[in-house]
């Protein structure tokens, strides 16, 4: 390790940090989660409904509750959006890579027109 | 007898990259955000791209992540990590060319570029901008695995030895 390394490392970290600073500042409290597959709009159910949908044709299980949204099923093996847990607040995101699938948290000011 | 030895050095690399990546698809995530991995074959990248040439450790990286993605992942998992390595190997080689920084900088700079390729290619796939929230914790897991990457890289380049070639 050299000045220069640390100088490099340093920077990396200061970035990250003003990037997570600015993340936490754009959030607040959500209103509805959009289901993108494959870049596409599939869905959209209000943080208020609360219930358990079946996504995607039934790969990954979708349940709302107390104004939170996680997954509780998938049927990848790693589970990594199961273990992603609650999201609630606008921006948030549960990904799952395998199956392409989205939910996105947004706020009530934010439309978002469905295409059926 | 030179090209053949260097030929079958390079195919061991292969190998140990192979072997490493399958080490690593063993050990569970321990954060649910897809991304955040210790990148064990970049040890063999970062060895290559020091002990025997931009060139090699380019090919060697882009035939690991073909043949990882067939043995282990997916069509999709393959673009991810492609994305990933492409851009991790063109700022690794970039900074090891400016002779700099140390292997420490160059496989941190590997770490953070993997992770940023990788989630800038998610996004365009899912078509949700708000998977660069994950942006800040995956340069900071990007760091801190190109630290371990780095530790490890820096002990092959001098202990292992390329004079046979």
């Amino acid at each position: 390790m050299n000045k220069r390394d640390l100088i490099l490392i340093g920077g990396i970290l200061i970035v990250a940090l003003i990037a997570f600073v600015f993340v936490q500042m754009n959030q607040e409290g959500g209103a509805y989660v959009l289901i993108r597959v494959d870049g596409e709009e599939v869905e959209q159910y209000s943080l208020s409904a609360e219930g358990t949908y079946p996504l995607n044709g039934g790969t990954n299980i979708l349940h709302i509750e107390g104004g939170e949204a996680w997954l509780t099923e998938a049927d990848c093996p790693d589970k990594l959006c199961v273990h992603q847990g609650k999201i609630s607040k606008t921006g948030q995101v549960i990904t799952c890579l395998p199956n392409k699938l989205t939910v996105t948290v947004y706020g009530a000011e934010e439309s978002v027109e469905l295409i059926s | 007898m030179k090209k053949a030895s260097k030929m079958t050095f390079l195919a061991l690399s292969i190998t140990l990259a192979l072997i490493l990546s399958f080490v690593e698809s063993q050990i569970p995530a321990f954060v649910a955000i897809p991304g955040v991995k210790v990148g064990l074959p970049n040890i063999v990248i970062v060895f290559l791209l020091y002990k025997v040439g931009t060139k090699e450790a380019g090919i060697v990286n882009a035939l690991r992540v073909v043949m990882v993605g067939f043995l282990f992942g997916s069509m999709m998992s393959m673009l991810y990590s492609l994305a990933g390595a492409v851009l991790s190997f063109c700022g690794m080689a970039l900074l090891k060319k400016t002779n700099w920084f140390s292997t420490m900088a160059v496989s941190v700079t590997g770490g953070v570029l993997h992770n940023v390729g990788q989630i800038a290619v998610a996004c365009l796939v899912t078509e949700t901008a708000q998977l660069m929230y994950y942006l800040p914790v995956l340069m900071i897991s990007g760091v801190i695995a190109g630290v371990v990457i780095g530790v490890a890289g820096a002990l092959m380049v001098k202990r292992v030895p390329t004079n046979f070639m």
